[in-house]
């Protein structure tokens, strides 16, 4: 699959949140080579500097242009920002949920207190009109700009990307490999539960053997 | 605009500052009994004491609401280091404000710089623990607006004079007098920020100065926030203000001494966070690299410790350095001998490198 992800074009990613992970996301976007804009809640005026400083190459905009040129938009905004969040904003884009469901760091969230579902499948219930991948979640936003090694280094990390929709899987599991990490694909957004808070590849530093294995054994447990 | 942004240089009109941070966790006996909250607290005004008679230029407390960290009101320890000593800078380490009155903070450290002749500081943050948020009747998914609007609100304070203010999240203040007036200007005050590019921002905009919390990971990264901060002071007319950084560590005679000291209860006390947290707890190699050159934690000998910090000072465009000391499980006699070698060893060393 990840040969495959290569051969596509490169997608024109938008990050969505201009705090500690989406800066740097859009950083190492932008030092990835991809065409990366950057945006919050209101005025791009209000981003400039963080761009300039902490994501060169990125572009600060408008959330809704931002969005509208884009193939892949990120979204990196607190979760209790969600429930107020336009679905119709990023109707019909491939949507990677960066976003944790975390109450004892964030508190409790009604419309994620429901352990049936994992947080991404809530956020896709509500963007129906989007194809949602749940990704960059389990990895600390300072890690996720140090740890980054080229393909084939010998300790690269591996990242889950986990998704329903395979096409949207691929492309953003290109992204994350173009970004310096090995990707472990899984083949539902149910599945990308593992990834949560407290599951076992969050915060860890895993090979792709490893993740693979660590979310295998927690799904048979 | 377009213009990359210089390296962080260390700006020379601000004095070199180093100084200790504590939690104030509750610490044990010499037969590994905990101490009651009571004498946890009367040994921590020894320690602040401590603190001015190695030559220490500032002397933090931070704020917690737990049975193993019970120090929940600062400034009153505070006040009574201030009596004992004449020197050394008091403050915050951090308040946190979006739980509590900015008008209360800023009267009880008003109190304290007029108890103390003028030492009194504060550093405003969120802490990494949130107790303080249900303790209070506060709601967390108000944070953003709840600190935005108090250090805001604060910043008006500390000008001095009658206030007026209007907002969200307290009751407005129309032409306000706010007592104890400031003698001689504002006090010194400090925004803490883990990593949080609009935290900085805010700083720069309410004129505070920047304390860099770096608890994990390397310091290095944090370059791009000094630069940042620069920059937004900069574009938003504001005076040059210092930098400083606030990171945890133990200072023993030796590096094994300080591994061995520090390594275990580090691990209780990350372990009993995970539990909560979902943090990973920290293997010995982890932990390794955490005190190695790349890493966030101070744990070592003297030299080793003075020479990390001076070269993160430097990286970092910082003109203070805050160790955060003590870790739950210490005793008061290893946090007393800490204190000791980083007022007498480090810091004079650290000045030294720094030249
Ligand atoms: N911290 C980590 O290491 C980490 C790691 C992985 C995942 N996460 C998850 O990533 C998410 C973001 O965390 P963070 O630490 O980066 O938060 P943060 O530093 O508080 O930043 C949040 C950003 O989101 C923006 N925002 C809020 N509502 C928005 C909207 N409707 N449209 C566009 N932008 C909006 C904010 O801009 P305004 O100022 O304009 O509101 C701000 O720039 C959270 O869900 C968190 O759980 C965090």
């Amino acid at each position: 699959m990840i040969s495959a992800a290569h051969t596509l074009p490169s997608p024109r990613l938008a990050v969505l949140g201009a705090g500690r992970v989406g800066a740097t996301l859009a950083r190492v976007a932008a030092e990835a080579g991809l065409e990366v804009s950057i945006a919050a809640s209101g005025d791009p005026a209000a981003i400039a500097l963080i761009a300039q400083v902490l994501a060169p190459g990125a572009e600060p905009r408008w959330a809704a242009d931002a969005v509208r040129d884009a193939d892949v938009v990120v979204l990196a905004i607190p979760l209790h920002r969600f429930p107020a969040f336009d679905p119709g904003l990023v109707a019909g884009k491939i949507v990677v949920d960066a976003m944790n469901y975390w109450p004892p760091i964030d508190g409790v969230q009604e419309m994620f207190d429901d352990d049936r579902y994992g947080s991404s499948e809530i956020v896709a219930r509500r963007l129906a009109g989007s194809t949602v991948v749940k990704a960059f979640n389990h990895i600390g936003y300072h890690e996720l700009e140090s740890e980054r090694l080229p393909p084939g280094a010998p300790d690269r990390r591996s990242l889950g990307v986990a998704g329903d929709d395979p096409m949207a899987v691929a492309s953003v599991s290109a992204i994350v490999e173009r970004i310096g990490y090995d990707v472990v694909a899984m083949d539902s957004l149910r599945a990308g539960r593992a990834f949560e808070p407290g599951g076992p590849v969050f915060g860890a530093a895993l090979s792709r053997d490893e993740f693979a294995l660590a979310v295998r054994q927690a799904a048979a447990a | 605009m377009n213009t990359t942004p210089d390296l962080a240089v260390p700006d020379p009109q601000f004095p070199i500052v180093l100084g200790l941070d504590t939690f104030g966790d509750v610490t044990r006996d010499e037969h590994g009994q905990l101490l009651s909250h009571a004498q946890a607290i009367r040994n921590l005004v020894e320690q602040g004491v401590q603190a001015e008679a190695v030559g220490l230029d500032f002397f933090g407390i931070g704020e917690h609401h737990t049975p193993d960290i019970p120090l929940s009101a600062a400034d009153v320890v505070l006040s009574a280091i201030a009596a004992r000593t004449e020197r050394i800078r008091l403050g915050s380490a951090v308040t946190v404000l979006s739980s509590d009155d900015p008008v209360r903070v800023f009267q009880r450290y008003s109190t304290l710089n007029a108890v103390s002749n003028g030492r009194a500081e504060v550093i405003l943050g969120r802490g990494s623990s949130v107790d303080s948020f249900p303790l209070f009747g506060y709601d967390l998914q108000d944070y953003e607006e709840l600190f935005d609007e108090k250090t805001n609100l604060f910043a008006e304070l500390l000008k001095g004079g009658p206030v007026t203010w209007h907002g969200n999240t307290r009751a407005a203040l129309v032409d306000q007098d706010v007592v104890p007036h400031l003698e001689s200007g504002p006090f010194p005050a400090w925004i803490g920020v883990g990593g949080s590019p609009q935290s900085v921002i805010r700083a720069a905009r309410y004129g505070f100065s920047l304390m860099l919390a770096i608890i994990g990971g390397s310091p290095q990264r944090f370059a791009p926030f000094s630069q940042l901060f620069g920059q937004a002071l900069q574009q938003l007319s504001q005076p040059a203000r210092p930098v400083g950084i606030h990171s945890p560590g133990h200072v023993a005679h030796t590096d094994e001494q300080a591994f061995e000291e520090f390594w275990p209860h580090y691990l209780a006390m990350i372990r009993q966070v995970s539990k909560t947290r979902g943090f990973r707890t920290p293997t010995k190699e982890s932990f390794t690299r955490e005190i190695g050159p790349d890493g966030a934690l101070y744990v070592g000998s003297p030299e080793t410790v003075a020479q990390k910090i001076a070269a993160n000072m430097t990286t970092l465009g910082a003109t203070r350095f805050d160790l955060k000391y003590g870790m739950g499980g210490l005793s008061h006699d290893k946090l007393m001998s800490n204190i000791e070698l980083f007022g007498t060893k480090v810091a004079p060393r650290v000045r030294e490198l720094l030249g």
